[in-house]
């Protein structure tokens, strides 16, 4: 009934299939190790005192990004993963980043002669 | 005519079908939490420099409990493995570890919602006194051995309330006192001090909700988000886990890529708390 | 083929998801359907009479603005009696009442009916037909989306008859006045307002995912990329907006939500003093992070409303100009570009809010940017036009009418796309002349064009051809003459939203000696829209008879189209073709030299 199915059983099930999947266990392992880490040193960094809240923040995100790049590699595949996948997390990338700076942006730049110092007053 | 590409990829585009519709799905899902996230950063750095609750209007910092939002991570963690392991052993053909590494991760689930229902009563339940003399105090109210709460939003226990109830003292169990960056500043004892309060002195009382101040607003709404699209991936894992496994013995193929589809909505929920955390726990 | 062979046909064939097939009842085949074209009428017959009921809330604003204070013949005792003393008093409209009516027209209008008509019903019936497909990629998904449209429309109606009305903060629905007109009840036509958002955004959600998802997976064997019909692409980059751009207001909607039922402060700014009392909120919030938030959404908005239209404009005119579309990639490129570009444009619709020059100087780059693939598209049109064997019927008028007019709802958008001249133009009527121009005269056409074009494929009938020039004949008149005034009140300072019609500034107490033509201009108004509404009575009628009695269509392809939608039976059956469809051409080869007619189907493997 279905013409478009191809019949490519033989890329699903099969010993060699098997050993693969194992392989992928033991990395699902050891970043699930990865992860726990990450955790911890997130809340160790939060005892440490950065000299700015700029580095604060920089940090935190970056070792937000490293244990979110580990869940979206590994366990989502998308390392692995087709183009099209990558094109559509592009395209809400950017325009995640227009929004959230732009936003930020036009918040921050105000008129050169204007007296107040944020639009509002807080 | 059947719909193609259910469960076998598509040639050209590697893909079937569902996997393209909930990447693009999950895509809508950054959109929708990346705008709370940058309502969060525009609303701090709009506040004004200062420390909460003297200045009414300062960002609050080191409010929410870190050793509980560090295990609930964790929790989260966990059941992201787990369901990423459910999905291996199906392609193991394993029925049985799949199924059982399903119920691990619901109930991953459940203990995150769990806790977090704690951490939400735990907030309901504390208190911020502004007094006369313009200082302001922090922590649970203590009636007749409990944390009193109140129930409805703006039924915040108001000073003619507290002389509704022909209260005169309150006892507060006073919130250690933190540094700037939300630190506790003494380490010695874990007790926490308790103070009377006359209720003549006082100006105002209300505890932590959304109406309190822009942070607990975006707290709670982005963590209650969170928290539904928890509930609503735990309930369709269960469902896939069991009544839904029928698809089992008719379309293996087909199950497993729901499995697949399920467990990417699943660890998306995970990436969300990975982010959230640090930015509303820590930073 | 008969219609009734191919339903006897398809009960054989119909088997979804491999379990044994049962005929569905009632309920299954017509309440809920996961066949797109079930679907697809639904959310026509919704939005068509959402259509209407906005018309009407809009006709009843225009007599209130050309005689302010003055009962509304018939319609003003109803009113009264309907909604209560306070609303019409007298069958006066109040100026609340006029508030809710004009903010739900625009919620109306653009949530309910246009979107829906264009990419809900068009999109959802044509999509799949057009690529070759047997439905939809999910189409449980898609009777999902249809019934959260469904309730999100039924829950922005019941507001109405709420204490207090409907909605009354614009269809933009500003904080901090969203959150103060009623602070005595919580659960006000606001909350019903963001409530109804709320699923209406989830139903545009889950459509988006299917049309993308559907044209990615489910083109069949030869329909490449570049083969598919401009419809498609217009669809395509529509769900694209849909998708990304709804969730930052689905965002804010909650947030405008908590500060009004649970007392936050996301909009709210500190201070604030509501009627003599500081309102009792804890402050720090910015009413500018809801237009932010809003107007991400706003801008990709309006391009959701125009591609589509669009997208119908460029089928009908290719099909009655019997010549292939000029410069349909620059089209397609140029429809992406739009899509792109939209999500960087949003600041210009807030000019006026103190941003400062860099700031607005990127949006005023941005949004001049954008209007260079707009007038691409026009323009590739427009050519197409040159040399072509043009057949005016019903569909054709409208779709060829759509050209200028989109032309001027463009063009006028220019003086507001620039920061220094939208400081006097912004919140004037001259706005409302613009996107009026654009979406009444713009996508109202395409959709009747649509309706027009597509009515022998969904009912095997044509729609009376008499009665449809009438119909264009006084839609386009009048269109004109309801909009174009409205650049001139503009310019003479008119601001929109204003009760009584601008008599505070221009009427005889307002001390600026004669009326400079503004408040004349609103009695015109008025009697061209009652010209417009009965210009839509034949339409009507014309609708509802040739279902039943219509000329019956000669064959399958009456239009002599080339786009698959055309090789099916007629309705298509559940599973939409025969045999499965293979793309052999482009999407628009007709007079190809040496063919025996002058259209060769895509379909068609000689």
């Amino acid at each position: 009934m279905s013409q478009h199915n191809s019949s490519h059983a033989a890329s699903h099930g099969g010993d060699d299939h098997d050993h693969d999947i194992a392989a992928h266990v033991r990395t699902y392992l050891i970043i699930f190790g990865a992860l726990l880490v990450g955790t911890v040193l997130t809340v160790a960094m939060y005892y440490v005192d950065f000299s700015s809240m700029a580095l604060t923040v920089a940090v935190a995100l970056f070792i937000a990004s490293i244990k979110a790049f580990l869940v979206a590699g590994y366990f989502m595949h998308l390392l692995s993963e087709k183009k099209l996948v990558y094109g559509v997390l592009v395209l809400s990338a950017i325009f995640f980043v227009a929004l959230m700076g732009l936003t930020l942006w036009g918040s921050n730049d105000l008129p050169k002669n204007s007296s107040t110092k944020t639009l509002y007053v807080p | 005519m059947e719909i193609p590409y259910t469960y076998k990829p598509r040639p050209d585009t590697g893909l079937y079908n569902a996997k393209v519709g909930i990447w693009l799905f999950l895509a809508s899902e950054i959109m929708l939490f990346g705008a709370l996230f940058s309502a969060y950063i525009l609303l701090r750095v709009s506040a004004p420099a200062g420390f909460w609750p003297d200045l009414a209007l300062a960002w609050p910092r080191g409010l929410l409990n870190i050793p509980i939002g560090t295990f609930n991570t964790a929790v989260l963690i966990t059941s992201s493995v787990t369901v990423v392991l459910a999905w291996a052993a199906l392609k193991m053909n394993n029925f049985a570890r799949f199924r059982v590494y399903m119920v691990i991760t619901v109930m991953c689930a459940f203990a995150f919602l769990g806790i977090k229902s704690f951490e939400y009563n735990d907030k309901f339940s504390h208190y911020v006194v502004r007094l006369k003399d313009g200082k302001a105090v922090t922590g649970h109210i203590e009636v007749d051995g409990k944390h009193a709460r109140f129930w409805n939003f703006d039924d915040q226990w108001d000073v003619a309330k507290l002389a509704d109830k022909k209260i005169t003292q309150i006892k507060v169990e006073v919130d250690p006192e933190r540094d700037i960056h939300g630190h506790v500043k003494s380490h010695g004892s874990h007790a926490h001090e308790v103070r009377e309060i006359a209720v003549a002195d006082i100006v105002s009382l209300g505890s932590y909700t959304p109406a309190t101040h822009p942070f607990f607003a975006v707290y709670f709404l982005i963590t209650a988000l969170h928290g539904l699209h928890v509930l609503g991936g735990a309930l369709v894992l269960a469902y896939f886990a069991f009544p839904g496994a029928k698809m089992w013995k008719s379309n293996p193929e087909q199950f497993i890529n729901r499995i697949e589809v399920g467990g990417l909505f699943w660890h998306f929920v995970d990436l969300v708390w990975i982010f959230l955390f640090p930015v509303v726990y820590l930073l | 083929m008969q219609s009734s062979a191919s339903h006897a046909h398809t009960s054989a064939t119909e088997s979804s998801h491999g379990h044994a097939h049962h005929e569905p009842g009632f309920f299954g085949k017509y309440i809920f359907s996961t066949d797109h074209k079930v679907i697809g009428i639904q959310y026509g017959v919704s939005s068509l009479l959402f259509l209407l009921f906005g018309f009407f809330l809009m006709l009843v604003m225009r007599f209130q603005l050309a005689n302010p204070g003055k009962p509304i013949p018939i319609v003003g005792a109803l009113l009264e009696k309907v909604l209560g003393e306070d609303m019409a008093k007298g069958g006066i409209m109040g100026g609340d009442l006029y508030n809710s009516f004009g903010a739900m027209h625009g919620t109306i209008m653009v949530f309910l009916a246009i979107v829906p008509v264009l990419f809900g019903a068009f999109g959802n019936y044509v999509t799949p037909l057009q690529i070759g497909a047997p439905d939809m990629a999910f189409p449980r998904l898609n009777m999902a989306s249809f019934h959260c449209y469904f309730l999100g429309g039924v829950v922005m109606f019941a507001s109405f008859f709420t204490p207090g009305g409907a909605a009354r903060s614009g269809w933009t629905s500003y904080s901090p006045l969203a959150s103060i007109t009623d602070l005595a009840n919580r659960f006000d036509g606001q909350t019903y307002w963001l409530i109804g958002m709320v699923l209406l955004i989830t139903s545009s959600l889950l459509g988006s995912v299917n049309f993308i998802a559907t044209i990615i997976q489910l083109r069949c064997r030869g329909m490449s990329w570049m083969r598919m019909p401009f419809f498609v692409w217009a669809q395509f980059v529509t769900g694209f907006l849909l998708l990304l751009a709804f969730p930052p207001l689905e965002a804010a909607g909650l947030m405008q939500l908590m500060d009004n039922l649970f007392g936050s402060s996301f909009f709210l700014p500190q201070g604030l003093v509501v009627s003599g009392t500081p309102l009792p909120v804890s402050g720090g919030g910015s009413p500018l992070l809801w237009q932010h938030l809003f107007w991400f959404l706003g801008h990709p908005e309006v391009y959701v409303l125009i591609l589509p239209a669009i997208g119908i404009v460029a089928e009908v005119v290719s099909n009655n100009i019997r010549k292939p579309l000029w410069g349909y990639k620059s089209m397609v490129y140029a429809a992406m570009s739009i899509g792109f570009l939209s999500f960087i444009v949003w600041a210009h619709h807030m000019y006026l809010t103190g941003m400062g020059t860099k700031v607005a100087t990127f949006f005023q780059t941005t949004t001049m940017m954008i209007s260079i693939p707009s007038v691409i598209i026009l323009t590739a049109l427009f050519i197409s036009l040159w040399g072509g064997s043009i057949r005016f019927n019903s569909a054709s008028l409208f779709a060829l009418s759509f050209l200028p007019m989109f032309g001027i709802g463009g063009l006028t958008g220019l003086p507001l796309g620039f920061n220094a001249s939208d400081i006097f133009l912004h919140d004037s009527y001259y706005v409302i002349g613009h996107f009026h121009y654009v979406v009444a005269p713009g996508t109202m056409f395409a959709v009747f064009a649509g309706i027009y074009y597509w009515f022998p494929k969904i009912t095997g009938r044509h729609m009376n051809e008499l009665l449809g020039k009438l119909h264009w004949a006084g839609s386009l008149f009048f269109m004109n003459c309801v909009f174009a005034p409205m650049f001139i009140q503009g310019f003479k300072g008119m601001s929109r939203r204003m009760s009584d019609g601008g008599t505070t500034y221009f009427g005889p107490d307002a001390g600026i000696g004669a009326d400079p033509g503004v408040l004349s201009l609103n009695k015109m108004i008025l009697w061209c829209a009652i010209g417009l509404g009965i210009a839509q009575i034949p339409f009507i009628i014309n609708f509802f008879s040739s279902i039943f009695a219509g000329k019956r269509a000669t064959s399958d392809n009456p239009w002599q189209a080339t786009t698959l939608e055309w090789a099916t039976p007629t309705p298509p059956p559940h599973g939409n073709f025969l045999q499965e469809p293979v793309a052999y051409r482009g999407p628009y080869e007709y007079s190809v030299p040496g063919a025996k007619t002058d259209f060769t189907p895509q379909g068609d493997k000689n």
